[in-house]
């Protein structure tokens, strides 16, 4: 049976969405809900990279997958998850093609190291020392940090909903959010597929959706969603130690502990929407620049390819706060790829913020309404 | 005693681990491959998927056409990176 009334309702299954739970009913507050419209993880974060950095160009992108990090390296532990949520810590390691990224990326560097971040910028011949099947033709430099890497977005996710479960969180899965209910300013309740939740707080947590939770309380929030495609090889031997990117060709490519190479690109033509299909063009043109800077991985076998959304705001960071008009409505929406790195984070903010505490983070600046005020906070190096 | 009659080769994951996280709650084939990988190696489920979704429809008393089969995604059998690139002229 479905309960009628709970203190928040969460909706989104995601990363996100389970983070926030587990640190509600952690914080005292286990009187929460959680709908997914599928399974848990059906979103962004089933279909994503899962990667961890912490090597970013912003003091606020910075501290937050810093603070991230710090809780994936316990979170085995911290959740009393059975099962290994596979953190692999090699590192990543940022390609530089040209001088114009070398100069952000000392700029970044020199951040990265006064925030506690163990960063560094390396030559070609030492990148290849760290990943020996890496073609350096062309390479102007790298930047690395070795505490950065992966984790398996099911399991993280799998950890956070049974720890928010067993203090009392209810999840309903295959339960769609259909209308949010009002009277006057105030949320009174969530109208879902399988019937009524009284509740005067809601959370926006809904991933590549969360444009349409916002239009529910009569918001036009300023995200779009994005397609974007990723595939995976057949397992072979241990290879590759870090997670490779590069912004200059929008790809990155990691070896998962289970021994899968999970590689993905940003197409820069690709159309606004929700479309999650996939095209033979991604295949191609992704094949191609592997296939160039790692040429023993041209005998390696892809099984299979797949897509899913970012959800974009107009400073690339996410939006964390209540709605100013709509008292009671959160979101934490707007990851714009990388959600899933600092999600233990996200969750501590929002249950902090939901339960009127001191938030512990300077997230204030991630509010809303910074693009009117046009306080972005523009983040150099996303891919 | 055991049941160790193997239900997903590429994975190598028993009937007895495939219940097991069945009555975890994994309810569909889509929510159970993110947990224990049935369906994720090199067949993509071609081999295992029907046992499992029977699997699914014993525990779970779901009828078949309440269990939805999985997303088909390319390619339908294993490529080679060198022969998906192929045609790919961008030589940066
Ligand atoms: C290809 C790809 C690669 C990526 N790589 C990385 C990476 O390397 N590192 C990183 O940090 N991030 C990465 N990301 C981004 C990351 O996946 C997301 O930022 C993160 O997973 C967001 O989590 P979420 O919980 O907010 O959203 P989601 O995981 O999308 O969860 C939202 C959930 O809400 C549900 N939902 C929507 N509407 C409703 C409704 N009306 N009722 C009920 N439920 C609803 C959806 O079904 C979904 O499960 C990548 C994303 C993609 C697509």
């Amino acid at each position: 049976m479905m309960k009628n009334s709970a203190e928040v309702v969460i909706i989104g299954g995601g990363v996100v969405g389970c983070a926030i739970a587990y640190n509600l009913a952690k914080m005292g507050c286990t009187d929460v809900v959680v709908l997914e419209k599928e399974y848990l993880t059906a979103g962004a974060t089933g279909r994503c990279g899962a990667g961890i950095r912490q090597q970013w160009g912003t003091e606020m992108n910075c501290k937050l997958s810093k603070a991230s990090m710090d809780t994936f390296e316990v979170l085995n532990e911290m959740l009393e998850y059975p099962v290994d949520i596979e953190l692999k810590q090699n590192g990543y390691l940022i390609l530089a093609y040209e001088e114009k990224e070398i100069e952000q990326f000392k700029k970044n560097i020199s951040l990265q190291n006064r925030l506690g971040i163990d960063s560094r910028l390396i030559s070609p011949e030492e990148a290849r020392e760290i990943v020996p099947h890496l073609n350096i033709d062309g390479l102007l430099g790298a930047a690395f940090c070795g505490r950065d890497g992966h984790a398996n977005p099911f399991h993280v996710t799998q950890a956070y909903a049974d720890a928010a479960k067993r203090l009392g969180v209810e999840i309903y899965t295959y339960t769609s959010c259909m209308d949010i209910e009002r009277e006057g300013d105030q949320i009174t309740g969530v109208v879902t597929d399988k019937g009524k939740i009284k509740t005067s707080k809601v959370v926006n947590a809904a991933g590549g959706y969360s444009d349409l939770i916002g239009n529910m309380v009569g918001l036009e929030l300023p995200v779009f969603s994005e397609r974007h495609q990723i595939m995976v090889t057949e397992p072979v031997n241990p290879l590759q130690g870090p997670m490779v990117i590069s912004f200059y060709h929008h790809f990155y490519c990691q070896q998962v502990p289970h021994g899968a190479f999970i590689m993905g690109q940003g197409d820069p033509n690709e159309p606004k929407g929700h479309n999650i299909g996939h095209s033979w063009q991604f295949l191609q043109e992704l094949s191609g620049k592997i296939v160039r800077t790692f040429p023993v991985l041209k005998d390696l076998r892809v099984v299979r390819q797949w897509s899913g959304l970012y959800n974009i705001t107009p400073d690339s960071q996410p939006i964390l706060c209540e709605a100013p008009e709509v008292p009671g409505f959160y979101m934490a929406i707007g990851f714009s790829g990388h959600g899933f790195m600092i999600a233990p984070i996200t969750g501590v903010v929002m249950a902090e913020m939901i339960l009127g505490k001191e938030v512990s983070m300077p997230v204030h600046k991630l509010d809303l309404g910074r693009f009117e005020r046009g306080e972005l906070v523009l983040e150099p190096s996303v891919v | 005693m055991k049941d160790d009659v193997i239900l997903c080769f590429c994975e190598d994951l028993t009937r007895e681990e495939v219940r097991e996280a069945i009555k975890k709650g994994s309810d569909s084939f889509e929510a159970l491959k993110r947990l224990i990988r049935c369906g994720m190696g090199a067949c993509q489920g071609k081999t295992c998927e029907e046992n499992i979704q029977r699997e699914i429809m014993a525990i779970t008393g779901k009828t078949r056409e309440e269990l939805p089969l999985q997303r088909q995604r390319p390619p339908s059998v294993g490529i080679f990176l060198q022969d998906a690139a192929r045609g790919d002229n961008d030589e940066k």
